[in-house]
């Protein structure tokens, strides 16, 4: 098909030091927008744990006050959202998936990962994009505790994939011999969401 | 699943809803249908191939085949949205694919009641339901929540009135943030709990809810209904920003 020109469309362009950094089809922002399909769940801190479970050796899991004692780390990292945005230079502080594996024995059969949250969300990711330091469990966002419509208390990170893939609200991850579809990628987005080979719906 | 893939319409009709909404009638030859609530992704590609992407919600419902209406408000500043509404014309063509997203659609095989929340343009996909409700007869209770700044900013609001009026078991109720029409006796304010429960007790908390709008609006609404007791998988949330922080 011939590539459509936009009838004086010019665009709004950013330094060419920003826009190599916006994966296809983004836009930049500096807000940081909120989505989710439902309500923000909103879960004590008491009542809060997080577990490791399905194929793997024994479960484990942590109380609010464990996981905070686990070593963290800072970084500072680009996210795009499959809506469009994309926010560079967000900082974090959480817990690498590689700590959390630390002491787990995983079955070698459980090559996938669903991540679980309140409210019911999931989202699947292979294992070997969450491990070196590829995705981290987060609870500071810009050095304050993160906020409920952001993912707090703890969101998942995993910033080389559509932000949907960064579950809000984690309470775990469940080891799988099988890629299974989470919650969108049940309802038509892609597999895998990669921005940068814009794999945003089933088929991209 | 195949791919969506990028078509092509053309922009058959311009219509002003308000005097900073416009909603635009798409002809797309190779349309395969959609439910009510979905949106489409937009795609503008300048003469040196710079792209960006936007999603705008389906205003039309699936009974009106062969095409869509979207449905813009303009953001001073943006990127998108004051070139569709100060640069393109009728006949111009526009890029476009979907339908996309899953979970906030409702059908008349969804069943009811029905309450949808709106704020500003988060009208737009809850009118594709309304539209489809009409348009399959259903008679299921449904009511429509909008909140809006002023009389002005009433988007569809000869089609609300009209369709209030004409069919069975709809109810629309509007309320104003910043100015209410002369005579006004309904609601004049921000949608709060009191609002909530007085617009979801004939429902109760088997209501399936739909909440579109502004973030922070979308935030209060969705956490008052989970609040009152509904469970939340019936809490539909869709937010199109602004974003506040
Ligand atoms: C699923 C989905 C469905 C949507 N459906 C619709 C729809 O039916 N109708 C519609 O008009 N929009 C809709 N939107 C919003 C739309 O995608 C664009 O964000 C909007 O048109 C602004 O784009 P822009 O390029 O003009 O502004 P941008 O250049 O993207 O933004 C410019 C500035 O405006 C701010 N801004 C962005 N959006 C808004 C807003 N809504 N209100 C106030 N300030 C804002 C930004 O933070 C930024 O500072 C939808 C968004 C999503 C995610």
């Amino acid at each position: 098909m011939a590539r459509l020109i936009s009838r004086g469309f010019l665009g709004r362009r950013r330094p060419p030091e920003v826009e190599k950094r916006l994966p296809p089809g983004q836009y930049l922002v500096t807000d940081f927008p909120v989505l989710s399909a439902g309500p923000t769940p909103h879960t004590p801190l008491d009542r809060w744990s997080f577990r490791i479970d399905g194929l793997v050796k024994s479960p484990v899991s942590w109380s609010w006050p464990e996981f905070q004692k686990l070593p963290t780390e800072t970084v500072t990292v680009d996210i795009s959202c499959v809506t469009k945005w994309t926010k560079l230079d967000t900082k974090w502080r959480g817990v690498t998936v590689d700590t959390l594996l630390k002491g787990v024995e995983v079955d070698p059969a459980g090559q996938y990962v669903m991540a679980f949250s309140d409210g019911g969300y999931t989202t699947n990711v292979p294992l070997n994009e969450l491990i070196n330091g590829q995705g981290f469990v987060a609870y500071e966002f810009d050095d304050k505790p993160l906020p409920p419509e952001h993912g707090g208390p703890a969101r998942l990170v995993v910033p080389h994939l559509y932000f949907w893939k960064s579950a809000k609200w984690i309470r775990g991850l469940r080891f799988m011999d099988r890629n299974d579809p989470g919650f969108w990628e049940s309802l038509g987005y892609h597999i895998h969401g990669d921005p940068w080979k814009e794999e945003r719906y089933s088929g991209d | 699943m195949a791919a969506l893939e990028w078509q092509l319409g053309t922009v058959t009709t311009i219509q002003p809803e308000t005097p900073k909404t416009k909603s635009f009638y798409v002809a797309l030859p190779k349309w395969a249908g959609h439910r009510p609530g979905q949106h489409i992704d937009l795609r503008l590609t300048a003469p040196d191939g710079y792209q960006t992407q936007r999603s705008y919600s389906i205003a039309s419902p699936p009974e009106l085949s062969g095409q869509l209406e979207l449905t813009v408000d303009l953001i001073q500043d943006g990127e998108v949205s004051p070139y569709l509404h100060d640069v393109v014309m009728q006949g111009d063509q526009l890029e476009l694919r979907g339908p996309v997203g899953g979970y906030f659609v409702w059908d008349v095989t969804v069943g009811g009641p029905l309450l949808l929340v709106g704020g500003g343009s988060g009208v737009v996909p809850l009118m594709a339901m309304l539209r489809h409700r009409a348009a399959q007869h259903s008679t299921i209770p449904a009511r429509l929540l909008y909140s809006c700044r002023t009389p002005d900013d009433v988007i569809y609001r000869d089609e609300l009135n009209q369709l209030a009026g004409s069919v069975a078991g709809l109810e629309v109720l509007i309320t104003f943030t910043r100015q209410a029409p002369a005579g006004w006796t309904g609601y004049q304010r921000r949608i709060d709990a009191a609002m909530l429960n007085e617009v979801i007790t004939p429902f109760g908390t088997s209501a399936r809810t739909y909440v579109c709008g502004p973030t922070l609006l979308v935030e209060s609404v969705a956490n008052l209904l989970v609040g009152m007791g509904l469970p939340a998988d019936r809490v539909h949330t869709e937010r199109f920003g602004p974003t506040g922080s």
